[in-house]
């Protein structure tokens, strides 16, 4: 589904990702991890084309597709999607009508036809129960005076509603309590299919309890340094990341 | 790496929708303007002695007065003596019913989605068509007619009700007003008039489409609205013009009264052509526009969406006289390219518990300039008078300019006065966030430019409210990415 190949970017000048190689196929969970500032949200601003970011070597492949050369909105469209750290503020825009124009621009670009009122009613009520998000935060504005909780849950929302078939979670366990990462997990793990995949940025295995990755890379300095099994996650967890930066150091220095 | 202003400094200009000229027959008047010019005009309208005194009056203040310094624009040129002032299609003084105008004329209104067939006319809303100079048409007269509703061009008025218009013209916007209301009180040629009897609620909208359609001619009609003792009725301008080099002037005057327990809704959509992308051309809109709460428990609501016109200036006023009234302005004036507006409202309180809020949401993009100014005035026998005025600037790119002028005069300490004001700029985080919903960069700027005037459209009539949306979409279009 998504292959990524010798992947470097920068944002100012200065190189953030140094070479990341990850293939993510259907019906995968992909965990990544790793100390701040090590890259792991730029990779998700990179596949989802935000513009400060330059590409300056190496390839995306999404669905056999050239990423690179899609504009964010196409990205979207062709099924990327990006739960944000954090999310923005719009006033006066309902996040219903928001929704109803995003998910029909999506459905014309996919020669579907659009969904008139009642259908879209439905569909909101479905998947808004599904993910367990407050009826009342629909009819909001989008997501004006939402709270940092509410807006995480809004992203999951939204994901459920547009369907898409690479999601990225973006630190989305950040500032969640325990209650809210569980109806969040939940919520993902409702929506994991045989034809979707996942990539989900964490800093805490903590997530990971809840949404069982099949995959877990440990990105750091701009690469991905260490990939396994869900197991690795726990080791990360008891162990920290120092051991790794000192076997990456090492390696280097051989 | 391409900044955020990269982004939003690709301006193009989306072709203005009505551009548009109508060839057709038209009798136009020789440029140039002099008592005679006075003389001409009313007396193609075969109007009575008192109105061509009373232009006359107009003219002489109109020539004791200079053009005004304290906008903030640099006035432009404007040469009095190379304007046309009268132009109407030939053929036809009169037409005495719908069935009777050109068909060329009904087309051009068509065209502009404004159809005059009592048929295909939009259910509900009741039109008068002024076509350059002259009102062409009004449909739902004789449906409004059986309510006691006068609702029909001036020049009929005049003839028809002289004794209403003898009584209300020039009471609020005197004829010395201001060079422009002057100018218009000298030279207009037609407009609209409505009366709504006592006690009698307007069952459909109201409306006026005005039409430029002749070169190097000013339009300058006049609006009176009466509604008399606790009747009802809103009422909706709307306007265009053709795309020219030229500028042209529009100096129209606006006057409404509302008797005691009376309330006038007045609603309109701007969009005279604004020039082009360096600025040539567009529309000089100037216009003076007040109403006065006459009685006790009077309500005046102005409602403004202004896209057009090359200088945009004007501040639609109340007067509240009557204890009780309240007065309400709500505003969108968009400047794009070069386009300048300068605009905003005046609320004088001179009754006891009177009322008045201000809503103002001006958007700036290209190198466009926008102005709110303001003027809350509280009289000393204005008690416990209560005001609450918000302003808001959204700037788009950063080439373009928003400016804030609020007058507050207080004569009355129990007054109770509130300003708030914002300024924002659309973010690129913003338009990313909805990008990444698959929602391209156009339509992410109209989803959050109506996101932000949503207050003021939401005061619209339903039927107008989605095609101003639409308008400020359209006309935001090609200023971002």
């Amino acid at each position: 589904m998504l292959i990524i190949k010798d992947l470097h970017a920068e944002i100012n000048d200065r190189e953030i990702l140094k070479g990341i190689n990850l293939e993510v196929n259907a019906g995968e969970v992909h965990a990544i991890m790793g100390p701040n500032g090590s890259g792991k949200s730029s990779l998700a601003s990179v596949l989802a084309g935000r513009e400060s970011f330059q590409v300056t070597q190496g390839e995306v492949f999404f669905e056999g597709k050239n990423l690179l050369e899609m504009p964010p909105e196409i990205r979207a469209r062709e099924g990327v999607f990006m739960a944000f750290q954090y999310p923005v503020e719009i006033p006066g825009v309902s996040n219903i009508n928001f929704l109803k124009t995003a998910i029909n621009e999506i459905r014309t670009y996919r020669n579907q036809p659009q969904l008139d009122s009642k259908e879209f009613l439905k569909l909101t009520k479905e998947r808004q129960k599904l993910v367990e998000f407050d009826a009342k935060l629909v009819n909001r504005s989008l997501n004006e005076g939402f709270s940092g909780g509410e807006k995480k849950r809004n992203e999951i929302f939204q994901l459920a509603m547009l369907e898409p078939k690479l999601s990225i979670l973006d630190e989305t366990d950040s500032g969640l309590d325990i209650d809210a990462l569980r109806i969040v997990s939940n919520g993902v793990n409702k929506l994991r299919t045989e034809e979707n995949g996942f990539i989900i940025i964490t800093h805490y295995q903590r997530l990971l309890e809840y949404i069982i990755p099949d995959f877990v890379h440990v990105l750091y300095n701009g690469r991905i340094v260490k990939s396994g099994s869900k197991e690795l996650a726990l080791e990360l967890e008891e162990k920290g990341y120092d051991w790794l930066k000192e076997e990456v150091q090492s390696e280097s220095v051989q | 790496m391409s900044s955020s202003n990269d982004i939003l400094d690709q301006l193009n200009t989306k072709e203005y929708e009505f551009g548009f000229f109508t060839d057709i027959a038209m009798e136009i008047a020789p440029v140039g303007l002099d008592e005679e010019t006075v003389h001409f005009i009313s007396e193609k309208k075969q109007e009575p002695r008192w109105l061509l005194d009373w232009r006359l009056k107009a003219y002489n203040s109109f020539q004791k007065q200079s053009l005004p310094h304290w906008q903030n624009f640099e006035m432009p040129d404007i040469d009095f003596q190379n304007i046309s002032y009268y132009a109407a299609p030939k053929n036809k003084v009169k037409y005495n019913s719908l069935d009777e105008i050109d068909p060329e004329l009904l087309k051009t209104f068509e065209k502009l989605g404004i159809p005059l067939s009592e048929q295909k006319a939009l259910a509900g809303v009741a039109v008068d068509a002024v076509f350059d100079s002259v009102s062409i048409g009004t449909t739902y007269k004789e449906t409004l007619k059986e309510l006691g509703i006068i609702f029909c061009s001036f020049g009929e008025a005049v003839m028809e009700h002289p004794e209403l218009v003898r009584k209300y013209l020039g009471t609020v916007v005197p004829h010395s007003d201001n060079i422009f209301a002057s100018l218009n009180a000298a030279v207009f040629s037609d407009g609209s008039f409505v009366y709504i009897p006592k006690g009698v609620r307007c069952p459909m909208e109201l409306s006026t489409y005005f039409r430029i359609n002749a070169e190097n001619t000013g339009q300058f009609e006049r609006t009176l609205i009466i509604a008399d003792e606790g009747s009802y009725v809103s009422y909706l301008e709307g306007c265009t013009a053709p795309r020219r080099d030229e500028s042209q002037l529009h100096a129209a005057v606006v006057e409404l009264i509302a008797l005691d327990n009376a309330e006038i809704k007045y609603s309109t959509v701007q969009n005279w052509y604004p020039g082009d992308r360096e600025g040539k051309g567009g529309i000089y809109n100037f216009v003076t526009k007040r109403g006065i709460c006459k009685g006790n428990n009077a309500k005046i609501s102005w409602t403004q969406v202004e896209t057009g016109s090359a200088i945009t200036w004007k501040y639609p006023s109340v007067i509240l006289q009557g204890d009780n009234s309240s007065g309400e302005f709500y505003s969108v004036a968009v400047t794009k390219n070069k386009q300048i507006a300068d605009t905003g409202t005046k609320m004088h309180h001179i009754g006891r518990n009177t009322k008045s809020r201000i809503i103002s949401k001006g958007i700036s993009a290209g190198m466009g300039n926008n102005s709110y100014r303001g003027l809350v005035q509280i009289a000393g026998k204005a008690d416990n008078a209560r005001n609450f005025t918000q302003c808001d600037s959204l700037l788009i790119g950063d080439k373009c300019g928003a400016h804030t002028f609020p007058y507050i005069e207080s004569k009355n300490n129990t007054a109770t006065i509130e300003h708030e004001a914002t300024t924002s700029k659309i973010g690129e985080d913003q338009i990313f966030y909805l990008n990444q919903r698959g929602i391209d960069t156009e339509k992410a700027v109209a989803l959050i430019v109506n996101g932000y005037a949503k207050e003021v459209l939401n005061q619209l009539p339903m039927e107008f409210a989605v095609e101003a949306q639409k308008l400020l979409s359209v006309t935001l279009e090609g200023s971002v990415g």
